[in-house]
């Protein structure tokens, strides 16, 4: 257990170190500053502005910004929608396989376009190496440059000083900075050291059985853009695409790096770096109180186990629930990537959830009751937690009975009312689907265990598409698939069409609130800090702020986990 | 005249994005990984005579087939008692569809797959270890991994299955530990992951060391 505690100790101290460094670099290319990438990356930047017939330098106001957002999030779903729908059509499609269902695709556009990547089918069985390339992992990167879009824009309305013409940015140039600048060259790395221990990277077809294909690119930005669609059915416990334990230090690194790093960014990019460590420090109590909680409870066996007198124990450093964990990953090391994977909005899993103990399997739920605020997904966890730390600020200002303000900023009726929907929207979405799903009996079909366990697997379903995360429970589907390649499947239509409008509305929604209080902030006047400001940048404010967030988030699902993990964790009672 | 722009501007942007995102970069990335890494980015194959058996990063079942089939026409299969046996798979260790057991905690099925699973591996080794009672099981051994080829398993399991190994193929236990240690994967700079043993790799080097003598 101590081994353990040391490896998931020196991740943390990694993710600490990069924080400056990548968001240090993250403030110069989205301030526009000269990075050490220009000489390379700057004549394809402008030779992209140039195709697009656009002038990076001409600002948007909020509505503007947030066109471009839907509009090319609509022009990116259409063409993965048809890519899904065209499979046969395709070059690299060694497998001969079919196209998927309109259903089926409906959800798995859906899920792309929002960064969610949930999966109700099994990439190696389903889908072609070119849908996977110029379908998938396009999505990856772009659904994760727009996450980062957003964010910086909301920080630019924060730091707007009061104009006739406030401006947000430049949408196309934020989406083309954050793709080129920050999202492709990490993921260059990242794919070269992932070949390195082994995970394959070919466009060759099956040799003797073993599915394979052009994974490791696909791996790095999955992990990267916190998106989280495996290539293989069991994602990233599949060792071609996470082989050593090395590459899950890697891959857990990539997937928190960016999220971490934009706290950093912020805070350079209003002008003081202790508002960033602030966000940090309240997303990192979070995160660990998860880690070191999955990592006890996934210490001790099951009921099931126990049951049929299976020694969990430690034998020669073995031991604990490894029902559905890789051996060369252990209890430590899929604790840690369960908590990484779910307080991001990331998805990805090197273990099955379904799988996990009672309690141990509380930890994905409270984690996605955060509601993307902690860490959370590439700039969406950024701009959830500034909602957040808008909410913190305003309950603050009631505490003292002061008009609050943040940054010089008052806030006001109308941005107290965007905040409380955008951060209203995403529970609000998980309970109406997980009530349809069930309170009718179109949910059922979907459902694999039964008692609490099957109640928790159709829970985490709509929570995990809301939240746009993108892991499962995994007995949960939406597709029956007699052979591999799509010949013969049929998707549940209900689960797939419920799934994604609720994907599409918890992501867009919120992205459109926050702009519009980005556009709201960006006009108000600067007024100097006096002494009954609420300072947002001390413990105080931090631990106010994760109070805000619990409160909010984890406890307007808390009598759901309920009737779901808690019951399993407190009783031995086999269902 | 504005929006028709706009849509235009998001069409285009998509279209280059997917060639330059979409294309260019797993292709670069296939040169490269062809280039400088040929073997793992093929699936670090093994081969035997010249054939591909598997990958070492894959694992796979070492069973005989009885010539029987159960209720569903699938053959059924005994452990093969020469090799070491790799942990219980959810998917009989197929390498083309995986998928995760979602074996839920309080499952009441699950209760009965784990009594098998333990009387099976049970039934298998207590003849050459007299002494292996239940508690002496490692929980590797009698669970399924995440993706149903998990290549390892755990020191002490290998050290349990070493006594049937070293008696079916009459090798000194010594011999026998010896090639364990030397097809165990470590931790990565001793810090992170697991230790696990590469079933397939030590398998192959037993049948590599009963062809030498």
């Amino acid at each position: 257990m101590v081994q353990g505690f040391v490896q998931i100790a020196i991740f943390c101290a990694l993710v600490v170190a990069v924080v400056p460094l990548l968001g240090g670099h993250m403030a110069r290319v989205f301030r526009g500053e000269r990075t050490f990438l220009d000489p390379v990356v700057g004549r394809f930047e402008r030779g992209t502005y140039r195709l697009l017939r656009i002038d990076p330098t001409q600002g948007q106001d909020w509505k503007a910004y947030a066109r471009g957002v839907i509009f090319f999030s609509l022009a990116g779903w259409l063409l993965l929608f048809i890519i899904l729908r065209t499979q046969t059509l395709h070059p690299w499609n060694p497998s001969d396989f079919h196209s998927g269902t309109w259903d089926l695709s409906f959800n798995t556009a859906s899920s792309f376009v929002t960064n969610t990547n949930w999966q109700y089918y099994g990439g190696e069985t389903t889908l072609s190496y070119f849908s996977q390339m110029a379908g998938l992992a396009v999505q990856n990167f772009v659904s994760a440059a727009t996450g980062i879009a957003v964010a910086i824009a909301l920080i630019r309305g924060i730091m707007a000083r009061r104009s006739s013409n406030p401006v947000l940015g430049n949408f196309w140039q934020d989406l083309i900075r954050a793709s080129y600048y920050v999202l492709l060259p990490i993921s260059i790395i990242g794919a070269i050291v992932l070949i390195s221990q082994g995970v394959v990277q070919t466009l060759g077809g099956s040799v003797a059985d073993l599915a394979r294909g052009p994974v490791a690119s696909q791996e790095a930005i999955k992990e990267l853009g916190t998106n989280g669609g495996g290539f293989f059915n069991v994602n990233s416990a599949y060792p071609f695409e996470n082989p050593t334990g090395f590459s899950n230090l890697v891959e857990m690194f990539l997937i928190l790096c960016i999220p971490a790093s934009l706290t950093y960014t912020y805070g350079r990019m209003v002008g003081s770096r202790r508002q960033g460590w602030a966000l940090f420090s309240a997303m990192s109590v979070l995160f660990i109180v998860s880690v070191v909680v999955v990592y006890i409870a996934e210490q001790h066996g099951t009921p099931a186990q126990h049951a049929a007198g299976v020694h969990t124990g430690l034998l020669d450093g073995t031991g604990g629930n490894l029902e559905g964990k890789e051996q060369r990953f252990g209890i430590a090391n899929s604790a840690l990537w369960t908590a990484v994977t779910t307080v991001t909005s990331c998805g990805a899993v090197n273990a099955a959830f379904d799988s996990l103990t009672g309690i141990g399997g509380m930890i994905p739920f409270v984690d996605l009751g955060y509601g993307e605020s902690v860490f959370g997904g590439v700039g969406t966890g950024l701009y959830t937690m500034l909602l957040y730390v808008l909410l913190a600020v305003f309950i603050g200002g009631l505490m003292v009975g002061r008009t609050p303000e943040f940054l010089g900023k008052k806030i006001e009726a109308r941005e107290i009312k965007l905040v409380s929907l955008g951060v209203l929207v995403t529970p609000l979405a998980v309970l109406l689907a997980a009530f349809l799903a069930t309170a009718t009996k179109y949910g059922s079909p979907s459902i694999f265990a039964s008692g609490p366990q099957g109640f928790s697997e159709q829970l985490y379903a709509y929570m995990s598409q809301a939240n746009n995360n993108g892991s499962a429970f995994a007995g949960y589907t939406g597709y029956y698939q007699p052979n591999p390649g799509n010949l013969g499947a049929h998707g549940i239509t209900f689960a797939d069409l419920l799934g994604g409008v609720t994907m599409l509305g918890a992501r867009f929604l919120p992205i459109v609130l926050v702009l519009a209080v980005a556009g709201g902030l960006a006009t108000k006047r600067v007024a100097p800090a006096g002494l009954g400001t609420l300072r947002t940048d001390t413990p105080t404010f931090v631990g106010l702020l994760g109070g805000v967030v619990v409160l909010i988030g984890a406890l307007t699902f808390f009598p759901a986990i309920l009737l779901g993990p808690v019951v399993q964790g407190l009783t031995d009672r086999l269902f | 005249m504005k929006l028709t722009k706009e849509l235009l501007t998001a069409g285009i942007a998509v279209l280059v994005l997917t060639i330059v995102l979409g294309i260019g970069y797993p292709l670069v990335m296939t040169g490269v990984a062809q280039v400088a890494f040929p073997h793992k980015a093929n699936g670090s194959q093994v081969k035997v005579d010249g054939k591909v058996v598997g990958s070492s990063l894959i694992g796979r079942a070492f069973v005989i087939d009885t010539g029987k089939k159960d209720s569903d026409g699938n053959p059924i299969t005994r452990p093969d008692p020469k090799y070491f046996q790799p942990r219980p798979s959810q998917s009989d260790y197929s390498p083309t569809a995986t998928f995760f057991s979602n074996r839920g905690p309080n499952s009441a099925v699950g209760r009965f797959f784990y009594r098998d699973a333990l009387s099976t591996y049970l039934d298998l080794e207590r003849p050459y270890d007299p002494g292996l009672t239940a508690a002496k099981v490692p929980v590797d051994a009698v669970t399924t991994s995440g993706s149903g080829v998990d290549p390892h398993i755990s020191k002490a399991n290998a050290a349990v299955q070493a006594h049937r190994i070293a008696a079916v193929r009459h090798l000194p236990p010594a011999r026998v530990s010896s090639l364990i240690k030397a097809n165990t994967d470590g931790r990565f700079l001793g810090v992170f992951g697991e230790p696990g043993v590469n079933v397939l790799e030590l398998n192959l080097a037993l049948d590599k060391e009963a062809t030498a003598r």
